[in-house]
């Protein structure tokens, strides 16, 4: 990881050199994020799962639901977490052990903008009050890696999420026990989707590929809500933004957020409709 | 998280926040710069009630030697809350919450640091949290920068940083504690008020697309406040009357 091969640098010059010339080296238009293919259900033993293709990145999230104890003080409201990890296997730099900084970050802002845009509505997620409440658990890992994870992450996390089942609990003597036949949908108020924009010389460009991660000098994640609003955002790099390309990034996001989310919503709706 | 008073009033009728203050208007901010005799630079903030002491070391050798770098040198950033900095005890070792806030200031302060004038050394910031009170990574930036200018680092700009956020359906300047609790939007922003670039930026809340550019707005316009006590802070240690 220390040592800078020659071809790597060679390489961050071609995809500079093309981006003065308003191209990128995989032919897409800098605003243009890659392919996204979802197979949501993947782990029919999840109560909700998904698997997301981002370009060559692949990352599977599946979804726990379980009756847990709330939050001191927030006995009204149930839980959501979400984690990311990455794995051996997705890419030769990957080490097993204890999370990297970039790690936790990764995790902490997916988790962000999931929680930040009230997908799931907790409030409705309450079998006793301040006793028992369901815990909705997305965990997410990465199966194959060609850059920005954020956003592969956050959409398999989404598409699980949308296509989640949730049993129904209820106290009897004092425990949480399932009711028959209660399987629901969980409430969901809105589908967050991210968009990460990385800056490569004075360029911004959607949804980098993995030469494109390696190149660039800053980046921001901007998850937007149904409603087109901005609810989370990250800035993460070693170089600044100007304040134009920072309100440039908040209207891309929202623009290309909205097709995306047309797709999660079509995967669901589908979904839903084969049972 | 929680703990929140359904009764205090966020925002009354005359623009006033529930701490008196106005709603572009920051809460009190006061910077040391020096102060530890040990480290090559440190800075001391008031940031309202947080409490917050940066000491910073180097360019020095790197241990463990593979994390040097050839090229450049490396910037490497501690931030830590002391278990006693609030209301209930928090555990000493790292939370994933301060590795996080750790890589985003070290990635707000690079843009700063001519890092590359010391290839294979390594600049120590260690940022201690002793009293928290929201905000603590803005003043804990605004202080680090402090710190290494202090510590004689060239540095292309100080990073000022403070805090925008929506609460009670405005945008005000200076998110606090309570506010940040009840409020509907926080965003942190690090600003380099000389060369015009931001260099830490997170948001979390619900904004419209207006109101998000706003809140950028009145958060760099924060940062250049911010930015002039910093500038002040070393002026007083280097040139100031007493000359200490």
């Amino acid at each position: 990881m220390a040592t800078v091969s020659v071809i790597d640098e060679l390489k961050k010059a071609q995809i500079l050199e093309l981006l003065e010339q308003g191209k990128r080296i995989d032919g897409r238009a800098l605003d243009e994020p890659r392919k996204i293919l979802i197979e949501v259900n993947a782990i029919p033993k999840a109560n909700g799962s998904a698997k997301v293709r981002l370009g060559d990145t692949e990352v599977l999230c599946g979804v726990k639901i379980q009756p847990d104890r709330p939050f001191p003080d927030m006995g009204d409201k149930g839980l959501f977490m979400c984690t990311a990890e990455l794995l051996p296997l997705s890419h030769s730099t990957v080490e097993t052990g204890p999370p990297r900084d970039d790690v936790i970050e990764l995790a902490r802002v997916v988790d962000r903008g999931i929680r930040e845009s009230h997908m799931v509505d907790v409030a409705q997620l309450v079998i006793e009050k301040d006793k028992s409440v369901v815990g909705v658990f997305a965990d997410i890992v990465s199966l194959d890696y060609d850059g920005n994870l954020f956003d592969a992450c956050s959409y398999a996390a989404t598409a699980a999420l949308l296509t989640s089942k949730t049993p129904t609990w209820e106290m009897i003597d004092d425990k949480p026990t399932v009711v028959e036949g209660g399987e629901k949908q969980l409430p969901i108020t809105t589908i967050p989707v991210s968009v990460t924009m990385g800056k490569i010389g004075n360029h911004i460009v959607v949804d980098p590929n993995g030469d494109e991660w390696d190149s660039m000098s800053a980046r921001v994640t901007i998850t937007t809500d149904s409603d087109g609003n901005i609810c989370a955002l990250q800035k993460g790099g070693s170089d600044g933004f100007t304040q134009e390309e920072i309100n440039q990034c908040g209207d891309l996001s929202i623009k290309i957020g909205a097709k995306i989310r047309t797709q999660l919503k079509s995967t669901q709706e589908e979904y839903q409709k084969n049972g | 998280m929680g703990g929140r008073d359904a009764t205090m009033v966020l925002l009354d009728e005359n623009g006033i926040r529930c701490d008196g203050r106005k709603i572009d208007e920051p809460r009190k901010i006061v910077i040391k710069a020096g102060g530890l005799k040990n480290a090559d630079g440190s800075a001391y903030i008031e940031f309202g009630d947080n409490k917050i002491l940066v000491g910073v070391f180097g360019p020095r050798d790197v241990h463990p030697k593979h994390m040097s770098n050839t090229d450049t040198g490396i910037l490497r950033v501690r931030y830590h809350m002391e278990p006693f900095s609030v209301d209930e005890r928090k555990r000493p070792a790292p939370s994933r919450r301060e590795i996080e806030i750790s890589k985003v200031i070290k990635e707000a302060l690079e843009p700063a640091v001519m890092l590359e004038k010391f290839p294979r050394t390594a600049v120590d910031v260690f940022i201690e949290v002793l009293q928290a009170d929201g905000g603590t990574r803005c003043a804990a930036l605004t202080a680090a920068s402090v710190a290494l200018a202090d510590a004689g680092i060239p540095m292309r700009d100080m990073v000022a940083a403070i805090a925008s956020g929506k609460v009670a359906d405005t945008i005000v300047l200076d998110v606090n504690n309570e506010e940040d609790q009840a409020g509907q939007a926080d965003m942190p922003i690090g600003y380099m008020p000389s060369l015009k670039k931001i260099t830490l930026l997170q948001l979390d809340g619900v904004l419209t697309p207006e109101e998000y550019k706003k809140c950028v707005d009145v958060g760099v316009k924060g940062c250049e406040v911010v930015y002039e006590l910093q500038k002040k802070a070393l002026h007083d240690k280097y040139f100031g009357n007493r000359g200490d």
